[in-house]
């Protein structure tokens, strides 16, 4: 398993503890699956650092987290930077009202919601996921927060399963991450 | 101590969600305000730390908002208790009533250990339908000891500390009543 940053000691470890699942969801596809990496104390402890340490101190006041792996790594950071934490949830799941963010499935779509009032025009936001894959559910919620103003400073994943192009579906939208399937 | 009050003023009251008659407990609200979230995190984390506890589990996907940093912060495994469908390798399930039918939760049998023990956390406690599942899944299917579960917000017949399934559960506040704005 290749490392995007191979120069930190910290990343092997954490390559290391987390399960590989092939042909998930699809033949030719190598899942990634981090509740392995959430039973290593270190390594959870690690990859939030290495997080934090990026984001820390650069105005960052939005960290917004993909339902529901997002909802695990998201929450420690931002309240590391001492930004407020955001959940982009499924639809029908949070109360009152919401603006939503349809994108593409392989077949069919789905929806990506966020409360109104959650964010302010002009807020700097990260957006965490535990994957990018495809990275549909990531651009949709690129998408949502920039429509209200916000600018997205990255989008940070631990994995990256570079053979689904998630990167290119991001375009301009840079993406961090901690480990490669490559 | 002036911080229950100041989470408990965080909360947003939606009335008539999911259905009418439900006074729904938003703590999303909460979550924007870091402060807020980080005294909730803070006041479990001085409860547990000493307690021994080497598994945090958390109810998704809302557990998992809080769940996450305790376990950091403690030292612990996280765990997520999932919908069905979810997890991989070998899972264990218990079923639950809701009101209309019935639910699954499921949790990861890997690395979990008899002796260890757990903390399980989610939002709000209702019923207590979810949490005794959860309960169910670690004492009787993965024999790990359930040390306590805690919530945030937890309806008026859950005021202060009770048990739930045997266990104690500690319920940091009561829920915030409904200011009459609409949203």
């Amino acid at each position: 398993m290749a490392t995007e940053d191979g120069q930190d000691p910290r990343i092997p470890k954490i390559a290391s503890s987390i399960r590989v699942i092939p042909d998930f969801p699809k033949p030719g596809i190598m899942f990634h699956d981090i509740t392995t990496l959430l039973l290593d104390t270190e390594a959870f402890k690690d990859t939030i650092d290495l997080f934090v340490e990026r984001y820390k101190g650069k105005g960052i006041s939005v960290v917004a987290g993909v339902e529901a792996r997002g909802f695990i790594f998201g929450p420690p950071i931002a309240l590391a930077i001492g930004a407020k934490f955001v959940p982009m949830r499924k639809p029908k799941k949070l109360p009152g009202k919401v603006i939503s963010e349809e994108y593409s499935l392989e077949y069919g779509t789905d929806k990506i919601e966020m409360h109104v009032g959650a964010v302010e025009p002009g807020e700097r936001a990260i957006i965490i996921d535990d994957l990018i894959a495809t990275g549909g559910t990531l651009s949709a919620a690129v998408r949502l927060l920039e429509r209200v103003g916000v600018k997205i400073v990255e989008c940070a994943c631990v994995i990256e399963l570079p053979e689904c192009k998630g990167r290119e579906k991001l375009g301009e939208t840079p993406l961090f991450i901690l480990i490669s399937s490559a | 101590d002036p911080r229950p009050q100041a989470i408990s003023d965080a909360i947003r009251v939606i009335p008539h969600f999911p259905k009418t008659g439900i006074m729904f407990q938003d703590i999303t609200m909460l979550l924007l305000d870091p402060v807020a979230f980080k005294h909730v995190v803070d006041i479990f984390v001085d409860r547990y730390k000493h307690m021994n506890i080497s598994l945090v589990a958390g109810v998704e996907a809302r557990g998992f908002i809080f769940g996450s940093p305790i376990a950091l912060a403690i030292g612990a495994k996280f765990i997520p208790i999932r919908k069905p469908g979810k997890l991989h390798g070998r899972v264990i399930s218990e079923e639950y009533e809701l009101e209309y039918g019935s639910d699954r939760l499921e949790m990861s049998m890997e690395a979990v250990k008899s002796y260890e023990r757990a903390l399980v956390i989610d939002d709000l406690v209702a019923t207590g339908a979810t949490l005794s599942a959860s309960i169910s899944l670690w004492v009787t299917r993965a024999g790990a000891e359930v040390v306590e579960c805690a919530c945030l917000v937890g309806l008026p017949r859950f005021k202060g500390q009770c048990r739930l399934k045997g266990k104690p559960l500690y319920v940091l506040v009561e829920p915030s009543h409904f200011d009459g704005l609409t949203i």
